[in-house]
């Protein structure tokens, strides 16, 4: 009950500072409609689609899972800039559940990311894509888990480094090469076999794979379990990870 | 109301390749009353920031016990923090929000529930003379401004002990003497204030008690007027002409001059029993040696002085 309050009570200061920064929203929409927009297109060629419809159901799952994970991994760097404000160890002396500290912050993340999944979701629907209202919800789901990860990783990276000088490289560090590996922007079965091995490590390729099926409307594909699982594992392990680094000495 | 016992605490920082520990804390024992104004004072480095920290429960001891309020600071933190406020020495405001906003959010930290919380920072704005700025962002907020907010939000819970890390560092001489004035208002509602100061002037006129800590060590403790009395007899400040090295020579052997410091280029300091009747004696030495004077003052041992005897360096210099 505190718990839930607590981080009602984060979650809703962090969501009202985020409405206030009109900029956020710019952004945060203008990128993922470059991408639909000026990118799509060479898609269905390239996918060997037979319509725009299908090239959609390959790319757009791919670009939510993009912006879920990059959407979350720097976050961190709007912790650096509370932690030297003084603003987290203000909190830290307050009875708040230093979960609650955690989770209200990456809920912040979560809602905005599907914001933005909705709004790109409807432009493509305008564009010619097709897909079931629940398989979408399903997606949505494991959207919400990715991002949920990503962000409680990079807020707990921002309390251990401290700096966003050592945050930036880290992070793009991190993102790279799972960027190349997850086949989100192209489906890795045109990979060579040794690439599709390293892949299949990458958690958030699994993720990718579950999401393409759920667009695809196939509901019963085991991707669709297997990354909803891989994914609430790791976002546990991230979460509770990251909360011990709130409750931890940080200075 | 403060009880600590050998407190310490050590950093591992790196320097370079090798790994170095400072012991900021080393063994802190301390006792403080209910509805007392303690003070404590050293050099930058002295391990002030530290000690708070700890007694506010943000680090971890590595050592060493404490109660504040009736709550263990090792068993039982949630407790301690229930009881204290704690107002950290770089500001706790974030740029983007409201004074009003900060204060329902942190007494909402508390468990206050919305209408309380509101009435609460409604009260805390009027007392802090923060009404008129209290919907601007605190970014456009001067230091003193943003300074009473930070106390404001330290004390909004009503906490039993507030510890307050340098409040005055930063402000005009009139915004100091209101924060003085504020701060013994919190003592006469009952609670008990805890503030770290680099000023003597401050630890002099505020503070019921202090502690002078040097290098993590409490090296003295009492009421100014205690510390003060320790020192026995006066202080005769003398600039000369020329070297104070030298004069100092010449002064040294003098049998009244019970004890000596040059702290500057020409500036001397002697403790002497009786300014009053040495001075003459102090003058006719100098004479005698062929020094010329600039100037000589007579005062009575100051909290600078009792630093300087206790760690044979000046607060001031430090
Ligand atoms: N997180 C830390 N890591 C490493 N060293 C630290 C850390 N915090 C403090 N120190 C060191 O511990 C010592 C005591 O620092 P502290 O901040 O307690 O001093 P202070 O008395 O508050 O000084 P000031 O008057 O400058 O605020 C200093 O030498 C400081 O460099
Ligand atoms: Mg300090």
């Amino acid at each position: 009950m505190k718990f839930a309050r607590d981080t009602w009570l984060i979650f809703q200061r962090q969501f009202l500072l985020l409405v206030r920064q009109p900029v956020w929203l710019f952004v945060g929409i203008f990128q993922p409609v470059m991408y639909l927009l000026l990118f799509a297109p060479l898609l269905k060629p390239a996918l060997q689609a037979s319509s725009n419809a299908e090239a959609y159901r390959i790319f757009v799952p791919g670009l939510l899972v993009l912006l879920a994970i990059f959407g979350g991994l720097f976050q961190g760097f709007g912790l650096i800039a509370e932690l030297r404000a003084g603003v987290i160890e203000r909190s830290r002396v307050t009875p708040v559940s230093r979960l609650a500290l955690l989770l209200g912050r990456s809920l912040r993340d979560v809602v905005s990311l599907i914001a933005q999944a909705i709004i790109i979701t409807l432009l493509a629907l305008a564009f010619g894509l097709t897909v079931f209202i629940g398989d979408l919800l399903l997606a949505y789901l494991l959207l919400a888990l990715i991002a949920l990860m990503t962000s409680a990783l990079s807020y707990g990276i921002a309390l251990v480094v401290k700096s966003e000088d050592a945050l930036a490289p880290l992070m793009n560090t991190i993102a790279q090469p799972v960027l190349l590996l997850s086949g989100i922007l192209l489906p890795l079965s045109f990979a060579p076999g040794w690439l599709q091995g390293i892949a299949d490590w990458n958690p958030f390729s699994w993720a990718v794979d579950g999401a393409r099926a759920l667009f695809a409307g196939d509901l019963g594909n085991d991707a669709v379990w297997q990354g909803l699982s891989v994914m609430a594992v790791i976002t546990t392990l991230a979460v509770t990870w990251a909360a011990r680094e709130f409750a931890r000495s940080v200075r | 109301m403060i009880e600590t016992k050998g407190l310490r605490k050590s950093f591992r920082s790196r320097q370079g390749r090798s790994k170095k520990a400072v012991d900021a804390v080393r063994g802190v024992d301390l006792v403080v009353a209910q509805g007392e104004i303690f003070g404590f004072l050293g050099p930058n480095g002295a391990g002030k920031t530290t000690t708070l920290r700890m007694l506010a429960t943000l680090i971890e001891p590595d050592g060493g016990e404490a109660n504040l309020a009736g709550a263990d600071l090792r068993t039982n933190p949630g407790e301690v923090r229930r009881r204290i406020g704690y107002v950290a020495q770089g500001g706790s405001t974030w740029d983007e929000s409201t004074a009003r906003e900060e204060l329902v959010l942190h007494a909402r930290m508390y468990g206050i529930g919305k209408a309380e919380a509101r009435q609460r920072a409604e009260r805390a704005l009027e007392a802090f003379q923060l009404t008129e700025y209290a919907d601007r962002k605190c970014k456009t907020y001067s230091g003193g401004q943003r300074r009473r907010v930070d106390i404001a939000l330290g004390i909004i819970h009503d906490p039993k002990i507030v510890f307050l890390d340098e409040p005055t560092t930063g402000l005009d001489p009139q915004s100091r003497a209101h924060m003085w004035d504020e701060i013994r208002r919190l003592r006469a509602e009952g609670m008990t204030v805890f503030i770290t100061t680099h000023y003597l002037d401050e630890a002099d006129a505020l503070c019921d008690r202090i502690a002078i800590m040097d290098h993590g060590e409490i090296v003295a403790e009492g009421t100014p007027a205690e510390l003060k009395r320790e020192i026995s007899g006066d202080v005769v400040l003398v600039t000369v002409e020329g070297s104070a090295q030298d004069a100092a020579k010449v002064l040294e052997t003098e049998p009244y001059v019970t004890r000596l410091e040059t702290s500057d280029e020409s500036g001397l300091r002697l403790y002497v029993n009786d300014g009053a009747r040495d001075m003459p004696q102090i003058l006719r030495a100098l004479d005698t040696a062929g020094f010329a004077l600039s100037s000589i003052e007579l005062h009575r041992p100051s909290l600078d002085d009792v630093f300087l005897t206790k760690t044979g360096r000046s607060l001031r210099e430090s």
